[in-house]
């Protein structure tokens, strides 16, 4: 099953990111299992320095900035 | 000689102050009836007027710097320093902060992220420190009220105040302060970003300019509605003695209110424009903006979360020393702009 990790202190772009990746994930209806995480230890274990990042299957995909819903789809894998 | 002299005055005046916008406001408002001479249609030209200029301004502005900040992106900032050692690594840090995108809320994961590839806190520091203190965007904004002179030693002495203030915190041995699950992170893990397209970065900007609007623009009204009090009501005699450069205090007040809030340049800069038309010292507004960009209490809270209070202290007592003493500076050399 696909694991998608959200990196984020909390701030609003963090929560838009998480709302923009919970929508496409519900509307493919596939699988996932999405998971905020706001420590700082480990977001930075990821080697982020710009919050929100999107993380699929432990890779690291988006960074810095709320993606589209397109942007979204297009870094998913199953 | 000459040419290039009204060249660069027509860029000044009409380009970036956009004087042909306070004159067709103007010629509008008496088309309506309303004499320009009155208090309130000289505050209600000057609303619009300054409004509008500087939503151009914000647009055209965050739009291209967040293009060239694409380029510079804090991943890349860290291999770059993690390279250097003393005051060059100082002023590198000093320089990248300027072109390097950063939002406050980013600011631990970017601590931690130089701390892991040994960066030394100071140099961390003076990333912080000129980051949002100085910028395109400020140096632009700056030129087209107070000449290119002003804004091109208020970049220098914000770098300069970068630099030093970094260096200074690397010499008081303050690593212990670091908190210990940042110093716990040993690891340095370099990811590859994805190359960004020139559609990409066209995207990003956008979007940048989008957000930093609809999250800028009540500052900028208030801003400008300040300013226009100020322009038309509070008489230049108040504004002389209490902010002027003849008051030993100006400097110290305009310090100690502008350190806790949490206020854009955009939205600043039309109050420090009013105050300066009205006869405040040139030092007393540069240090009033100096610390409403440089320190807030919201960044400073994210800061807590970094670093113990100590060293927290310390890095808000010598940026607020810093910009005090640029203040004093700039007020008695005054007569030299």
């Amino acid at each position: 099953m696909m694991e998608i990790k959200i990196l984020g202190s909390g701030c609003k772009k963090c929560q838009e990111t998480k709302a923009v990746v919970d929508k496409v994930i519900a509307e493919l209806g596939c699988e996932a299992n999405i998971e905020k995480v706001e420590d700082f230890a480990k977001i930075a274990s990821y080697g982020v320095m710009q919050t929100p990042a999107v993380v699929v299957n432990g890779k690291v995909k988006i960074v810095g900035k709320v993606p589209t819903p397109a942007e979204v789809m297009s870094v998913l894998e199953p | 000689m000459q040419t290039l002299s009204l060249f660069w005055d027509f860029f000044q005046y009409q380009f970036l102050g956009m004087q042909w916008l306070n004159k067709l406001v103007g010629k509008m408002l008496t088309a309506f009836g309303m004499s320009t001479d009155s208090r309130l249609t000289g505050s209600l030209q000057f609303f619009i007027y300054d409004t509008i200029k500087i939503f151009i301004l914000l647009c055209s502005l965050i739009f291209i710097i967040s293009y060239i900040q694409s380029y510079f992106p804090p991943e890349k900032t860290k291999q770059i320093l993690g390279r250097f050692k003393g005051i060059s690594a100082n002023i590198l840090g000093a320089l990248l902060g300027t072109v390097t995108p950063f939002c406050s809320c980013s600011s631990i994961p970017l601590f931690i992220g130089f701390s892991s590839a040994g960066v030394p806190i100071g140099v961390s520091f003076s990333f912080l420190i000129s980051s949002p203190l100085v910028d395109l965007g400020a140096f632009i904004l700056l030129t087209s009220i107070f000449g290119g002179k002003i804004a091109v030693v208020y970049v220098l002495v914000g770098l300069i105040l970068a630099v030093f203030g970094g260096m200074l915190i690397d010499k008081l041995k303050m690593s212990d302060q670091i908190e210990d699950y940042i110093k716990n992170i040993q690891n340095n893990i370099d990811i590859t970003l994805p190359d960004l397209t020139k559609k990409d970065r066209a995207i990003y900007a956008k979007t940048q300019m989008q957000q930093t609007f609809k999250k800028v623009f009540p500052y900028v009204l208030i801003g400008v509605g300040i300013g226009s009090l100020i322009h038309n009501w509070i008489p230049q005699s108040f504004v002389e003695n209490v902010l002027g450069s003849g008051n030993p205090f100006s400097v110290l007040l305009a310090t100690l209110i502008g350190m806790p809030m949490y206020a854009d340049i955009f939205g600043s800069i039309p109050i420090a424009e009013a105050l300066y038309y009205k006869g405040a010292g040139l030092g007393t507004i540069l240090s009033f903006m100096m610390a409403v960009t440089a320190l807030s209490l919201p960044s400073v809270i994210m800061l807590r979360n970094a670093i113990k209070p100590k060293l927290l202290a310390t890095f808000v007592a010598i940026v607020g020393i810093g910009i005090i003493i640029i203040g004093y500076f700039f007020n008695f050399t005054q007569f030299l702009f």
